[in-house]
């Protein structure tokens, strides 16, 4: 590894803020986050399901579970740099956890699930299903597991400064070994089909309506609790720490302050909250397997991050609403040609874009100030995180 | 300031979560089940069906020529009239080899479209990931792929093999041949290991042995170390549950590894006509395969599918069995509402039992009990040309035993 030279950075790239200084406080105050949150609210708690039908009231739980997990890879990657394609992984620990719980449930107390009848030859429930029979035992897994690995994994990691490209690679062949490890254990943890036809939350039946719609309000209510948690975060001193070891991370060890450390927070965190968005999806959707969490989920819910803006709170939400939103519209629309729109739709905000969605205001505000500001692209530019030159420091 | 805020924003979301906890208590799972489902909507003088399969992913090549032979069937159906008098109108969804998206798709079928049934779904995942959907809203489902067994829901009738329409007549042919020993290759997924776990139970109770078993992850094109434990196991022939793209690299080696029909014959329960094409004739030549229907199967039915299929899809296209299964479940089901006299599930569910068609690959039966229908099982041989011969065939329609209750060797496996 050479020393490549720490690269210069504007503290307004850094932060995702808009260029221009003062880290538009005007802009960016308490009161404007009241305001967003209560709009936010209103929006998922009034408009959406008094608007959307059941079903797509269903879908938009269902993107709102992903965006959970936008939200941790916009601290992980969008704040500290770490292009983790991995998070399936954490949000399949969540999942896994969840569901395991719940179909322990559905089939009663001493009954084995439906598919280890079919599958397993088994007579009595696995050693390792055991504890997940007991809510207090599994509800916390689902957030907890995910966090005790990517806190096993992170120590192992970031101490050796693995960084960059080779972070990014060895989360994901996480997400494949895991994939392998379930579909070659059908008998225990149902295989490629995963676990499927969960029926009840709780004790409440998940056929019902009314109670698709208490699960659509949980979910709702766990992103914006999230929001505000990262919020919190990206406000606080360690927050400003991560995007420092994020933009130089040298520099920051020369400062006194312990990388490592600062990083495997960030990564606890976005895998705690992967873990609570595969929790919640589960009775949302009704299943988990392997196909959910392998690295191509873990891509898509990098993509989605990336349309959106990672580097700003809203944009990865933003992004992977939308992301899966375009998905269901467009091949719902155009069920034999609709890849080839999503696949340009990335290519157009990547080139256009590159700050995201959530640069598009930012966008529309500069050109207000600027109305001679002809192409208005280039303008876009400097909002771009300082991802690559983080790269190249990192490498 | 901001972190003041920020305790009082945090706690406005769990008043929400709690507000919103009391605000939906719907039925318990105590509760008796009274959700009424979604009924199609017949109104008007056209009724829609939901075709759902895989337009893009890995299963696009397979599931794509399924969706032709539907299509096919409904326009055959529309130009004689419809059914009861209404014409069929097919809405197309992708299910992008995605299981959830199978049950998202699914779901806005049966909601949104409010179609009359759904024809569609190849692997068994993405079944059991739309199975749940379909039971919730009580509406009818046609699967129209052979596959493993142990499931019987009452919203689903499946047109393809169960394991003793297909697995077991496979083995019933290997033993007539006097093999005494296989080996057993297949794709890491629940088809496979769950079909293996059957060839084990019937080898046990046979006098047969199973030298080995192996499973390549799907998609997986690494087949040096497998051909080798094959080669060296001197089995008397391999039983083939790969899928897909693994089946041109597994007898790509196979046959560089020295390995013929004649010296060790291959019986493949996944490669038809159309993947005959993919893998390439000159490695799979006189090897076996079991299934319940060929595109050369003798008969006036089929000539006429086969001649229809290619004048609309083009004169190199084969035809293959989920295929003339697909096509079959679209007429039996127009058969089962005209029985039934409407379009109401539980109505044509009642009527669907004892329900014949003159399929392709000859007369076959519903069951009403199981709603599988009765196939003849045919072992077949892959010629030069790429189509399949067949060499032996079941003489008479096999009744659908999905969980092999008639099969003393066999009980337990459920």
């Amino acid at each position: 590894m050479t020393a490549a030279p720490l690269v210069r950075t504007d503290p307004a790239a850094v932060a995702g803020t808009p260029p221009g200084g003062r880290r538009g406080r005007r802009f960016d105050g308490p009161a404007r986050t009241a305001v967003g949150f209560a709009l936010g609210a209103a929006l998922l708690f009034a408009v959406a399901p008094l608007a959307l039908s059941d079903f797509r009231l269903s879908l938009l739980a269902k993107y709102l579970c992903v965006a959970m997990v936008g939200v941790g890879i916009g601290i992980a990657w969008g704040r500290g740099g770490m292009l983790t394609l991995g998070q399936g992984v954490f949000f399949g620990l969540g999942g896994y956890a969840m569901a395991m719980h719940l179909k322990l449930a559905d089939a009663g107390p001493g009954e084995l699930p439906d598919f280890m009848q079919l599958y397993g030859q088994l007579d009595e429930l696995p050693l390792w299903w055991r504890p997940f029979a007991s809510p207090w035992i599994a509800l916390p897994a689902t957030v907890l597991l995910p966090m005790v690995v990517a806190f096993g994994l992170g120590s192992l990691v970031f101490r050796r400064r693995v960084r960059g490209a080779y972070f990014a690679i060895l989360s994901q062949a996480l997400a494949a070994a895991m994939v392998i490890l379930l579909v070659g254990q059908q008998g225990t943890t149902g295989g490629t089909n995963g676990l499927t036809d969960i029926q009840g939350f709780f004790g409440y039946d998940l056929d019902d309506p009314v109670n698709q719609r208490m699960v659509y309000f949980i979910i709702a209510a766990s992103l914006l609790a999230l929001l505000a948690l990262a919020r919190q975060l990206f406000r606080s001193r360690y927050g400003e720490l991560l995007v420092a070891v994020r933009d130089g991370e040298e520099r920051v060890r020369f400062l006194g302050y312990d990388p490592a450390g600062v990083k495997l927070v960030g990564y606890v965190i976005a895998a705690g909250m992967a873990g609570l968005a595969g929790a919640l999806f589960v009775p949302a959707v009704g299943i988990i397997s392997p196909a959910l969490i392998g690295i191509v989920p873990s891509i898509e819910f990098v993509i989605g991050v990336a349309v959106g803006g990672r580097a700003t709170l809203l944009g990865p939400v933003l992004g992977a609403v939308a992301v899966a939103w375009a998905r269901t519209a467009l091949s719902e629309r155009f069920p034999g040609t609709w890849t080839y729109l999503q696949g340009l739709l990335f290519v157009l905000v990547v080139a256009f874009l590159p700050g995201g969605l959530a640069s598009l205001w930012v966008l529309a505000r500069q050109r207000r100030s600027d109305p001679a500001g002809a192409r208005w692209w280039r303008r876009s530019r400097p909002v771009e995180p300082a991802e690559n030159r983080t790269e190249v420091s990192a490498a | 300031m901001s972190q003041f805020r920020g305790r009082r924003i945090l706690a406005g979301a769990m008043t929400l979560i709690a507000a919103a906890a009391l605000a939906g208590c719907g039925s318990k799972t105590s509760d008796e089940k009274s959700t009424a489902g979604v009924s199609a909507d017949v109104s008007g003088d056209t009724v829609k069906v939901g075709l759902l399969n895989s337009l893009s992913g890995t299963m696009a090549i397979s599931e794509v020529t399924v969706r032709d032979s539907i299509m096919l069937a409904v326009e055959e159906i529309n130009a004689g009239g419809g059914v009861l008098g209404k014409k069929i109108v097919p809405v197309g969804e992708d299910g992008g080899s995605d299981w959830p998206t199978f049950a998202e798709k699914a779901e806005k079928l049966i909601s949104q479209d409010r179609v009359a049934a759904v024809f569609g779904c190849w692997t068994s995942a993405s079944r059991k990931a739309v199975k749940p959907v379909f039971e919730k809203n009580k509406a009818l489902l046609f699967y129209p792929v052979q596959y493993e067994g142990l499931e019987q829901s009452p919203y689903i009738f499946y047109t393809g093999a169960t394991t003793n329409q297909q697995i077991v007549p496979g083995l019933d042919y290997l033993k007539a041949q006097g093999k005494k020993s296989v080996y057993l290759v297949g794709s890491d997924y629940v088809f496979p290991r769950t079909a293996n776990k059957i060839i084990k139970a019937y080898a046990a109770a046979n006098g047969m042995t199973v030298l080995g078993e192996d499973y390549a992850p799907l998609g997986s094109t690494e087949f040096g170390t497998i051909v080798n434990k094959v080669r060296s196991s001197k089995a008397d022939a391999v039983f083939n549950t790969l899928n897909g793209d693994s089946n041109v690299a597994f007898f790509k080696e196979y046959t560089s590894a020295g390995l013929t029909a004649a010296s060790m014959p291959v019986v493949s329960v996944s490669i038809a006509e159309e993947e005959v094409k993919g893998i390439g004739t000159q490695y799979l030549k006189d090897q076996l395969t079991a299934w319940n229907y060929y595109q050369t199967t003798p008969g006036a039915a089929n000539q006429k599918f086969v001649a229809a299929y290619k004048a609309k899809y083009g004169a190199d296209k084969p035809t293959s069995d989920p295929m003339e299964a697909a096509y079959v479940a679209v007429h039996l089901w127009k058969s089962m509402v005209e029985k039934a006299g409407t379009f109401e599930v539980e109505k044509v569910r009642t009527a669907s039992g004892g329900i014949t068609y003159d399929a392709p690959e000859g007369l076959v039966t519903v069951d009403g009990p199981t709603q599988h229908i009765a196939k003849t099982a045919r072992i077949g041989k892959v010629g030069g040309d790429g189509l399949i011969t067949e060499v032996w065939n079941s003489g008479k329609p096999i009744t659908p035993d999905p969980y092999l209750k008639s099969y003393p060797w066999a009980s337990g496996l459920s």
